[in-house]
């Protein structure tokens, strides 16, 4: 198969622009969905905590 | 150091260094051009002396079995200092290339003094001695703090640094002799090449085992921008630098990609070395000791997500804002212009984050000059990353590529954002490190903020006047449609801001050789106070953010 010019130019134009717009949208639902919000907010709490030792 | 790894690692650590002396000494042996046989001698010596230190230690008693419920920190110690050390050294020869633009009598006559020999040392030096140390050093001390594991073995993160720091002794002696590969920010030829790509695998392996010991199922952001700088830097340097040499026992080689290709190659691969090696990592830097040192956790960890994902995405296509106007198709040009300025979004989230966090805080900024290093250097990341996208569109670039306005972007980012959060976090980790209440003199902290901070400003604001004025006239034409003015003329005019470029480039030097010496102070204090016995326990007593109080 001969990959030219024009057919990565179409493929860039077409799959990688959905394949862009599907990504933001998994990141900005992930980032935004409820139940998330826990994990999240611990996770930024627990590095001000002192850390003294390691857990195993 | 040889006293904590185990016996099993001391004969590991044994084998790989005989291993490394006979690959040089066969370099030396074998290697048809002398250039090829000095950086075999450099293989050779690293092993015999890395063997020398082995053998030194090597009928130590084994470590302490409570040694495993504590982090290891030392290698963590050793980046540090090798980082500084990279600093003054790179910081050094960039200032002496700003005065040699000033007074090209500088070379002395010599060929390794050279303009072309000496400013890949600098920004070497800089971007991979002194960011690629800090870097390695602060991921080992944030993946092992946010998963609670520590390091799954003690060999390991020394081979990482060992093996990165010799392949920057290739590069850096490699210009000075005259080898290169014409590639901007990658120039080390094919065997420093593979040799860098070993390290950097075994330094992804080893952050993903601490990855896998880790407590808490969600992995703390830091470490997500930490994984992307090692990751694609990985891909990165290995695309950009396929290449078939000439023959195995010569420094030359010659690139897989040709023409066009090749530069569109080339700089995929050199902004985003500005993306995932000076921006995705120092951001990680910048989310773990930034809420620390403040006390207050990030101002929105969504916001941190999001931007996480859009750096990672977006960064991949705007390499092709370094060639608008040259043989590359025009529709590439304009997706790299376009992704440059969607790029403001994720990189105004992170900025934004940085300093929404510090809502609350900014007495603490005031007195403490370890928090406004990281404060200032948010604000620097803002300003050069808007800087950046709006010189990436066509008609700007125009006006902006091939002038000094350049240099003085990328020192923006360099020195304002990256060396700056860097510092801050250095502050920030000595007297965690070596267990003292604070660093052995705040004050010099704060003159080494200052000289940082009024370095930069000159060094910036020369650059802008610079540029501009070049740019200015090389697109001034006369009544009868020719230029206007010669290039000698533009130069002439330049040589008042190439003074003053390198006056600023003194200041921030100082500013580094003074650091050093303060952290030098605080390790010694750290030495003299505690038994010997105390000092080797890596965690007992680690000042929390809020411990240091404010003046500190």
């Amino acid at each position: 198969m001969n990959i030219d010019h024009e057919m990565l130019v179409g493929f860039a134009k077409s799959y990688g622009l959905f394949y862009l717009l599907g990504l933001s949208i998994l990141v900005l639902v992930y980032s935004f969905w409820p139940s998330n919000k826990k994990p999240f907010d611990h996770a930024a709490k627990s590095i001000i905590e002192d850390e003294d030792r390691p857990w195993k | 150091m040889v006293g904590q790894l185990t016996v099993n690692e001391r004969k590991l650590a044994f084998i790989i260094l005989v291993l490394i002396t006979i690959f040089g000494m066969v370099m030396v042996i074998t290697g048809a051009d002398s250039l090829f046989m000095i950086h075999g001698l450099i293989f050779f010596l690293s092993g015999v002396g890395g063997i020398f230190l082995v053998i030194s230690g090597f009928f130590l008693p084994p470590p302490d079995a409570d040694t495993i419920h504590h982090y290891y920190d030392d290698p963590t110690r050793a980046g540090i200092i090798l980082a500084m050390v990279w600093a003054v050294f790179a910081m050094f020869i960039g200032d002496w290339v700003a005065w040699l633009l000033a007074y090209p009598e500088l070379t002395f006559d010599a060929a390794w003094a050279s303009f072309g020999r000496l400013r890949p040392v600098h920004t070497t030096g800089i971007i991979f001695g002194f960011g690629g140390n800090a870097l390695i050093a602060t991921s080992f001390h944030v993946v092992q703090r946010t998963c609670r594991a520590r390091m799954p073995d003690n060999l390991s993160p020394w081979i990482v640094i060992f093996g990165y720091n010799l392949f920057c002794l290739l590069a850096v002696s490699g210009y000075f002799l005259g080898i290169t590969q014409s590639k901007e920010y990658a120039e080390p030829e094919w065997y420093a090449d593979i040799w860098l790509v070993i390290v950097w695998s075994i330094y992804f392996l080893l952050y993903l085992r601490v990855l896998a010991r880790r407590k808490e199922p969600h992995i703390y952001v830091a470490n997500w921008y930490y994984m992307a700088f090692i990751l694609v830097v990985a891909i990165l340097h290995i695309v950009n630098n396929l290449a078939i040499p000439i023959s195995l026992v010569h420094v030359k080689s010659y690139s897989a990609f040709a023409g066009v290709q090749d530069a569109m190659t080339q700089w995929w691969y050199g902004h985003n070395a500005v993306a995932f090696f000076l921006t995705a990592g120092f951001l990680g830097m910048l989310y773990y000791f930034l809420p620390k040192r403040a006390g207050r956790p990030i101002y929105s960890y969504r916001m941190s997500i999001v931007g996480f994902w859009g750096i990672t995405f977006f960064y991949m296509w705007v390499g092709s804002h370094h060639l608008h106007y040259t043989a590359l198709p025009t529709w590439v040009q304009t997706l790299g212009m376009t992704f440059s300025a969607m790029l403001l979004i994720p990189s105004w989230i992170a900025a934004g984050n940085a300093l929404l966090t510090l809502n609350g805080a900014w007495h603490k900024v005031r007195d403490d000059a370890t928090l406004r290093f990281m404060m200032v250097a948010a604000v620097f990341y803002g300003l050069s990353t808007f800087e950046g996208s709006f010189m990436a569109i066509r008609p700007v670039n125009a006006l902006s590529h091939y002038t000094d306005w350049t240099i003085g972007h990328v020192h923006a980012g360099a020195l304002g954002w990256v060396a700056l959060i860097t510092f801050g976090a250095i502050y920030a980790l000595v007297p965690w490190l070596w267990k003292q209440k604070s660093m052995y003199s705040p004050k010099l902290v704060e003159v080494h903020f200052w000289l940082a901070l009024s370095g930069t400003l000159i060094y910036v604001f020369a650059m802008w006047n610079s540029g501009i004025i070049q740019g200015l006239m090389w697109r001034t034409y006369n009544e009868s449609g020719t230029l206007a003015y010669s290039f000698v003329q533009s130069m002439v005019e330049m040589h008042p801001y190439y003074i003053a470029r390198a006056i600023g480039g003194l200041f921030f030097l100082t500013g580094a050789i003074v650091g050093c010496y303060n952290i030098w102070m605080t390790a010694r204090s750290a030495r003299l106070l505690m038994t010997k016995a105390e000092f080797e326990t890596p965690d007992l007593g680690i000042a929390s953010g809020q411990d240091i109080r404010a003046g500190e």
